[in-house]
């Protein structure tokens, strides 16, 4: 026996090779990857990103060459640190902690160095780059903004992170992604392909030659154009409307779900996110927690409706069959239930019925219709959802689908959600009877409100709200050309559409009417609330408007919240009715509201929780007025052709 | 004419072509590894693949010189060859050159020598010498104790010098004595001790020592004849002592490189930053080398043509890494033969030493497949990340003059021994 134990240890450890031989070289071999291989550079050949016009063809956003500084960590050889770092502007200990942090990225791999080159640096630098082995000057491009407008919508690009890397082989260290807006949401058309060649080198950096004679090299694929349907000179104007305001601004299209304007305010010139200030400046706008220019409130903000979602239940009541358009409510300055008062109101004739209860927009009226719709079915959890279910068909209460990365669900609660709140049969209709009156537990964004407000322009469709109008030899996604249904019938949709056009004629907007032009609308408050030092706080109400126009075959249907603006025709029904006037006609008769708008601002109304005194809100409050600028009111008059 | 004929077939035939395969196949990879440039100067001693060409050809004129002299010289000799070779060691403290952290070069010139690679040989020489003298009985404990501190002096001279490689080598006689009659005791307990090394590594000493406990628990249970009850006790506190052992081992008596390295083998590092930190750092040759490994494929990319090869990107590829250049440019088909040969290489030698009739003669042929197979094991094994890195060549393959001729001196030694096989009677 003991002749046979190094003998079987040999035959034992021959075998044991040649198992992890064919594990390493069958098993787990991944296919030679050129991208992994140390021993071959790849040099990148970057194409133009595609251009992006606005909806008549204006360039919106070109692009400018920029040049990064980049190296292999390991590939470094001992250099005039000095000289170098003089050359970048940068110390001896910026030196090292970037050379350290891309090291520890990896040794073998292109890290960014130094982005986006001035001209002038990039000149000197490239004479002298002989000099220093192991660093090398990418060329990329970068945006160039023909426009001041619209960040929100254009979106930028930034340097890819890790987790991007990891995710998606195709990006490597330093190379550019869209971040948000359009850059980011078409970011596989506008990007192109990279071009990238292969080339042999040896352990002293040298290049020996293209590797395998270049059959695997690739020639870049240009970017691809877009079109979105943006219409600049609607939104350039609406984000001047809304200097000294805070507030979003959607108009679409309803005939086809063009998103024809996308305001957000504050907003910020997109040109101080390109280039070398791009991380400084953005995050300067990041930690603005007060103003939050970066927050595109026409997607994310979630408001209480308020009044505008009355219609909505006046066309449920209607196709639930519970309220003819004939049936009167009256009101005592509010609904009351016996000697309780649920929600109050203000002083209009009284009763009402459907087409002047939404001209009027009188609470006691849609508390009444309210009731029937709940209180139709003996469980007030299968009203609730029956209610819930139709609201949900205009597209509120989920994510819109359209477009763009960001974006809030909102919130149309259902049977269940007060099931789980008070328990089930624990509750009835007058529990939640804010609902009526677009107070209470729903809410939307402005896009969703924008959304809604074309659907009953459309009378019962709408067509999901999106931002890309053409990609260069491509078709736009069918989601955005095929009408989504809501459940109320055609029909139900005329006596609403003659409210809200009452809302204009006789009702609570009938000072912002333009002539010639039937507009349709509906104003709107919400409450809001704030923690200050812990304490829940009222500021004023925001300002909420939504229209649509002309009455029949409307061209744009517009929503706009302007925070703490208070009643709705006050700041949000004016710049409503200036928008549709603009998009209409192109020209403002009515330059009577641009000039109050220009001239009142809320910045006083912003800053006041942030004061540390004690302030008054709502009617207790005076305007602020400024004095018109000469600069916003001539840009506003190059707007017009 | 006729008696010449006959000695030459005397030599084993079938050993010399595949010593001759291995070095050819051999050079070709350092070709591969460490040529630079266009145009191949094959006899260019600037160049690693040159100068081993040249040691090659002096290789020849080695054998030729080996298999001259007789036969009993070798086993007359052993003693003095074996002090020779202690004092060539001891003379390293003093006159020895420094090279990557290792004292274990003199420098003639423009020469180096590594008096490790010959003191094997001299070492097997006089293990064998020792184990077959008839005086000697290693069952005994007092022999076998002479006996390892032969074994002991030169490995722990290589150890001193830093270079722990070499000292690992010696462990090869345990094959060569327990061939010998060495007690089975030895086997158990080299066996028994790895396994707690690693398992309490892995494992923890605690969880080691329980499933120590429960086997020896087991095991005395189903022993029929009950022995008395001390002597598992005893083996079980030893279990404890060496689990709770070895951390303190571990973390006090290794040195960082050397824990890192067992930290990545038993892969006990969990953090994936660590790991992926790890791998760029220490363990660098390593995973470039399994991945120059992994990147041959069945076929390889061909003579010449690995790109990781090519671009020199595994350090130490011609010498201790000379594997992963066969690996890369030869494939599976390749790496599958060499291991192959080195097997047939290793039975050919155990199967000629069981033939032999003197002791000595057969206990040198153990000696020399142990020791190639320890290399063989060794180097291939870290070179596909299967054991801790340990830097020792790969027998006949890696660049170097010293290690081809202690190599060829060794085996070629056994080839004359056993020509002489027949006429020992
Ligand atoms: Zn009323």
């Amino acid at each position: 026996m003991r002749k046979f134990l190094l003998f079987l240890s040999v035959i034992l450890v021959g075998f044991l090779f040649l198992v992890r031989l064919f594990y390493l070289q069958i098993y787990s071999a991944n296919k030679h990857d050129l991208f992994e291989d140390n021993a071959i550079r790849k040099v990148y050949d970057y194409p133009k990103r595609g251009f992006v016009y606005d909806r008549n063809g204006a360039l919106l956003v070109a692009n400018q060459p920029s040049y990064d500084v980049m190296f292999i960590p390991r590939e470094v050889k001992p250099l005039d640190t000095l000289e170098f770092c003089s050359l970048l502007k940068i110390t001896k200990d910026q030196f090292k902690q970037i050379y350290n942090k891309a090291y520890h990225y990896s040794p073998w791999l292109p890290s960014v160095f130094i982005p986006h080159l001035s001209k002038e640096d990039y000149a000197v630098l490239q004479e002298k780059m002989r000099k220093f082995e192991g660093f090398y000057i990418q060329k990329r491009s970068l945006r160039l903004y023909q426009t001041t407008i619209g960040a929100n919508v254009l979106g930028d690009i930034g340097e890819v992170n890790n987790a991007i890397i990891q995710s998606d082989p195709y990006y490597k260290m330093g190379d550019l992604i869209g971040k948000q807006g359009v850059e980011a949401s078409y970011e596989e058309d506008l990007r192109g392909v990279k071009g990238i060649k292969f080339i042999q080198k040896d352990r002293f950096n040298r290049d020996i030659g293209p590797y395998k004679d270049g059959i695997y090299d690739t020639l870049p694929e240009p970017g691809k154009d877009i079109t979105i349907t943006i219409d600049a000179k609607l939104q350039e104007y609406g984000e001047l409307l809304m200097k000294n305001k805070r507030g979003g601004i959607i108009a679409i299209e309803p005939s086809s779900g063009e998103i024809l304007a996308m305001v957000s305010a504050p907003s910020f010139n997109p040109n101080l996110l390109v280039g070398r200030d791009r991380s400084k400046n953005y995050s300067k706008m990041h930690y603005d927690t007060i103003s939050k220019p970066l927050y595109d409130r026409s997607l994310l903000a979630q408001y209480p409706p308020g009044s505008p979602f009355k219609v909505l239940n006046a066309l449920i009541g209607l196709q639930e069959k519970v309220v003819t358009i004939h049936d009167r409510f009256g009101c005592r300055m509010g609904y009351y239930l016996g000697s309780r008062r649920l929600t109050g109101c203000h002083s209009h004739s009284s009763p009402l019925s459907m087409i002047d209860g939404i001209a009027q927009s009188c609470n006691s009226y849609f508390a009444n219709v309210y009731r029937r719709i709940i209180d139709k079915y003996d469980d007030p959890a299968q009203g609730m959802n029956v209610w819930s279910d139709h609201v949900k068909s205009f597209g509120l209460g989920n994510y819109l689908g359209y477009d763009l990365k960001i974006g809030s669900k909102g919130r149309i609660p259902d049977g269940d959600f007060y099931n789980k709140w008070y328990g089930e049969n624990r509750w009835v209709s007058t529990y939640n009877i804010s609902n009526a009156i677009g107070q209470g537990e729903v809410e939307a964004t402005p896009i969703q409100l924008a959304n809604m407000i074309a659907a009953i322009g459309n009378r019962g469709f709408y067509f999901t709200p999106h931002i890309i109008k053409n990609i260069e030899s491509e078709t736009i996604d069918t989601n955005y050309t095929t009408p989504k249904h809501t459940t109320i019938d055609k029909e139900h949709f005329e006596p609403v559409v003659q409210g809200m056009f009452d809302v204009y004629n006789k009702g609570t907007a009938a000072a912002l009417r333009v002539s010639g032009i039937d507009i349709c609308g509906k104003t709107g408050t919400a409450e809001n609330f704030i923690k200050i030092n812990g304490v829940k706080t009222q500021l004023t109400d925001h300002s909420i408007f939504v229209a649509f126009a002309p009455k029949d075959n409307p061209k744009i249907a517009i929503a706009v919240f302007v925070e703490n603006g208070y009643w709705g025709s006050r700041f949000a029904g004016k710049i409503a009715s200036l928008m549709i006037e603009k998009y209409i006609k192109d020209h403002i008769t009515r330059t009577d509201l641009e000039d109050w708008i220009l001239t009142h601002s809320l910045e006083d109304e912003y800053h006041k929780p942030y004061s540390g005194e004690t302030f008054k809100i709502n009617g207790e409050t005076t305007l602020q007025v400024i004095p018109l600028d000469k600069s916003l009111k001539s840009k506003i008059s190059n707007l017009s052709n | 004419m006729h008696r010449e004929t006959h000695r030459y077939f005397k030599f084993d035939w079938i050993t010399i072509i595949i010593f001759l395969l291995l070095v050819v196949f051999g050079w070709l990879n350092i070709l591969s590894a460490s040529h630079t440039g266009e145009t191949i100067d094959y006899f260019n001693a600037a160049e690693p693949y040159g100068k081993q060409l040249i040691f090659i050809f002096l290789t020849l004129g080695l054998i030729v010189i080996i298999l001259s002299i007789e036969a009993k010289f070798y086993e007359r000799f052993s003693s003095i060859i074996y002090l020779i070779s202690m004092l060539s060691l001891v003379g390293l403290f003093i006159f020895g050159k420094n090279v990557n952290g290792a004292t274990s070069w003199y420098a003639f010139g423009g020469m180096t020598i590594q008096p490790s690679e010959f003191a094997k040989i001299a070492t097997v020489l006089a293990v064998a010498k020792y184990v077959s003298d008839l005086n000697t009985d290693i069952h005994k404990i007092k022999d076998q104790i002479q006996c390892f501190i032969l074994i002991a002096i030169p490995a722990i001279l290589v150890l001193l010098q830093n270079d722990t490689g070499s000292t690992i080598v010696y462990a090869a006689f345990f094959f060569v004595l327990y061939r010998e009659g060495l007690p089975k005791i030895y086997l158990m307990i080299g066996i028994a001790m790895t396994l707690l090394a690693v398992f309490s590594l892995k494992f923890g000493a605690i969880f080691t020592s329980i499933a120590a406990g429960i086997l020896i628990v087991t095991n005395y249970f189903f022993t029929k004849k009950k022995p008395s009850f001390i002597k598992p006790i005893l083996i079980l506190v030893g279990c404890v002592m060496l689990s709770s052992g070895v951390k303190f081992f571990y973390q006090n008596i290794l040195q960082p490189h050397q824990q890192d390295r067992i930290s990545l083998w038993l892969r006990l590092e969990k953090d994936p930053l660590k790991l992926e930190n790890m791998k760029k750092t220490f363990a660098y040759n390593l995973n470039e080398s399994e991945k120059a490994i992994s990147s041959g494929g069945l076929t390889g990319k061909g003579f010449l043509e690995g790109t990781r090869t090519t671009g020199k990107f595994v350090p130490e590829q011609h010498t201790d890494y000379i594997f992963s250049t066969v690996g890369e440019e030869w494939g599976f088909v390749g790496s599958a033969m060499v291991v192959i040969l080195f097997v047939l290489l290793l039975i050919r030698i155990l199967h000629l030493a069981e033939l032999q009739k003197s002791q000595f003669s057969r206990m040198y042929g153990y000696g020399v497949a142990s020791i190639i197979f320890m290399h063989f094991m060794i180097n291939i094994g870290m070179v596909m990340g299967l054991i801790p890195t340990i830097g020792i060549p790969l027998p006949l393959f890696s660049y170097g003059g010293s290690g081809l001729w202690s190599f060829t001196i060794l085996l070629f030694i056994f080839i004359k021994l056993d020509s002489n096989r027949i006429n020992e009677w």
